[in-house]
């Protein structure tokens, strides 16, 4: 078997507080090959962003990396991830109206990425920033002009240039759409998953969108108050989802050809616990429907792509069964 | 460009008819000139011969427009006290208060921009907060206080340095300069420091709170994942958005340093403008307090002007603003 491209194993990311230490992630592991696009999936503070800020080494102090370890290509990157900022993994955020320098003309924020990584006279980074435009769709003429002269849409396509100029492995697209407008969404998703396809990279998206999952997605992972539920290819999550928090939140996503004007979308009861009031056992049992009594005492322990007691028990039963 | 320029020139002046309507009518609220001038045994004759000499029998708004109109060709009278010409008076003095302004913004600009971008990268670093600490210092002593303790100091006890005058200067045409000469170096240590400690701890901590707030945003999060190094993130990208907002509060203090002038001219014996009016106030010699006030004014509404255009020279968007809404 070949390196993966990115292995994240057992990672935990906790923020010391003056009284406790919140833990904010909790074992995440996972695997992405090169040229593959996972999704995290979650809801807000689930912990979808902060993996991507874990790999990127760019978490928020006091925010530290307790256990675990993230490889790239067989390199340690957790606790010197400078190296590779940019130039392996690049990111792209949620709001691109902020993501820009105000006072700096597009083109120049593209040469000054291209020259540092690339290493390239300016003439050349010049010449490939304009390429670079023309390639998401923005006019090579505009690199003089500055970011507030474009819409939210093609301010995003820039920053995904920006992302894209050192040629990365691996771009995290932290909810990359979600403050455009939806009839753009889908033009920059398509833009992005193109480019990268195109270049081989890897992409890790973020979002809390099922929607947003299954059009762009080969694999998903679903992520529930710091802890991995779910992992596996995103047709197969979607046709069969077998954690109750996915099935939840699949229940949840509006569907055009199903639903009528009066149907109300089921919702999954109560909200996702605080950091300071985790539960115990699994962090889903308050809310699951489903729940054992093991539920609320022991954590599942994540196997054949779940972490479920209620669907280790099924299988166990299934395999009692049959034998 | 222009546009922007004729409309700000057009504000600009309509301050300065105000700012010379304020001078104006100070010679009529101090007392009348004509008493000052003749003394108790004039006679009534004696008395209507100078107010009509003075043109004070005109109805006011033509006073206003030839003390306007004297004022624009540097004509602001003549010193009650010293009989000389007031815009002499200046002239020979205005070098004096110019040079040690001067040394003073540049000291409290460099100095507090520096200390500023430094306390907010190493925030929470030992060093960061002793300057921090010791800015308050800066910002609640006053400046007579601060004045005496460094004469104390330097002068008194260590006499390292002048406690007072201009020391030595140098002739360069109408301007008497004494940066020249080691005495008059010397002689500027002290009271620019004086004059300029205040503005400089106050920049120093505008810079600091707006570069922690730019630092916060999202395009500085985004340069970093760029791979951008610290380094650059914060001298490219950061510096030059907390500049917008410093710029503004710097130029104001900047007009203020010539005003808080007076104080530190004051305790130095720096015989500058600041001095002049002083003793000016002493005397109630009113053409000089009049054209002191629109010297200053005059200054403030200069530097507003050119930190309106520098802002228009960092911030593309309030360029781009401008020239569209025409709002100002």
């Amino acid at each position: 078997m070949t390196t993966p491209l990115l292995h994240v194993d057992g990672l935990s990311v906790e923020f010391p507080q003056r009284r406790q230490r919140l833990q904010a992630l909790d074992g995440i592991s996972f695997t992405l090959e090169a040229g593959e696009v996972l999704g995290f999936v979650g809801e807000s503070g689930a912990g979808k962003s902060l993996t991507g800020a874990a790999i990127m080494g760019l978490l928020e102090p006091p925010g530290r990396i307790t256990a675990g370890s993230i490889t790239l290509e067989g390199r340690r990157i957790d606790g010197n991830a400078a190296g590779v900022r940019g130039r392996e993994i690049g990111m792209i955020f949620q709001d691109p109206l902020t993501s820009l320098n105000p006072l700096r003309t597009v083109g120049d924020q593209l040469v000054e990425t291209i020259q540092l990584h690339l290493n390239l006279p300016a003439e050349a980074a010049g010449a490939r920033a304009a390429q670079l435009l023309e390639e998401v769709g923005i006019d090579p003429a505009r690199r003089g002009a500055f970011p507030h002269e474009f819409s939210g849409g093609m301010r995003q396509r820039i920053v995904i240039a920006l992302a894209l100029a050192p040629e990365p492995k691996l771009i995290i697209a932290d909810e990359p759409t979600t403050a455009l407008d939806v009839s753009i969404q889908a033009q920059v998703l398509a833009l992005l998953r193109r480019l990268c396809k195109e270049r081989g990279a890897a992409v890790i998206l973020i979002t809390h969108d099922m929607g947003v999952i299954a059009e762009t997605t080969d694999r998903v992972a679903v992520l529930y108050a710091g802890r991995l539920v779910e992992d596996g290819l995103t047709a197969a999550v979607i046709a069969a989802p077998r954690h109750p928090y996915t099935r939840g939140l699949m229940a949840s996503t509006p569907n055009l050809d199903a639903v009528s004007v009066d149907t109300v979308l089921p919702q999954i009861p109560g909200s996702m616990p605080g950091l300071s009031a985790l539960p115990d056992g699994c962090r889903f049992h308050p809310r699951c429907d489903v729940a054992l009594p093991d539920c609320s005492r022991v954590a599942p322990v994540f196997a054949h792509g779940v972490a479920c007691h209620k669907f280790a028990a099924e299988q166990k039963g299934e395999a009692a069964d049959a034998g | 460009m222009l546009i922007i320029l004729a409309r700000r020139l057009a504000q600009a002046m309509l301050v300065l008819l105000l700012v010379a309507l304020i001078s104006f009518a100070i010679f009529r609220f101090v007392g009348s000139p004509v008493e000052n001038i003749l003394g108790q045994d004039a006679t009534v004759t004696d008395r209507n011969e100078l107010i009509a000499r003075m043109g004070l029998d005109d109805p006011i708004p033509v006073q206003y427009a030839r003390f306007v109109w004297k004022a624009l060709n540097f004509d602001f009278g003549i010193s009650y006290r010293t009989a000389e010409p007031v815009a002499d008076l200046i002239a020979s003095r205005l070098p004096a208060t110019l040079e040690l302004a001067f040394i003073s913004a540049l000291m409290a600009l460099s100095a507090g921009i520096l200390l500023g971008i430094f306390t907010a990268i190493k925030r929470g670093g030992f060093i960061a907060g002793f300057v921090m600490t010791t800015s308050l210092i800066g910002v609640s002593l006053p400046t007579f206080l601060i004045g005496v303790l460094l004469i104390w100091l330097f002068s008194v006890e260590l006499g390292w340095l002048p406690s007072f005058g201009r020391g030595d200067t140098v002739r360069l045409g109408f301007w008497e300069t004494g940066l020249l000469t080691v005495s008059g170096l010397k002689s500027l240590i002290l009271p620019a420091i004086t004059l300029g400690l205040y503005q400089m701890t106050l920049i120093m901590r505008l810079v600091r709170s707006e570069m922690l707030e730019v630092l916060r945003q999202d395009f500085i999060k985004f340069a970093r994942a760029r791979g951008l190094p610290e380094r650059m993130v914060h001298f490219r990208h950061a510096l030059r958005n907390t500049l917008v907002p410093v710029t503004t509060v710097a130029g104001l203090q900047l007009g203020s340093i010539v005003a808080f002038a007076i104080i530190t001219e004051t305790v130095f014996q720096w015989p500058g403008v600041g001095l002049m009016f002083i003793n000016a106030v002493y005397f109630v010699d009113i053409p000089v307090m009049s054209a002191y006030l629109l010297l200053v004014g005059t200054l403030f509404v200069l530097i507003n002007l050119i930190v309106d255009l520098l802002y228009l020279a960092i911030d593309p968007r309030i360029r781009d603003r401008n020239l569209r809404g025409g709002g100002g």
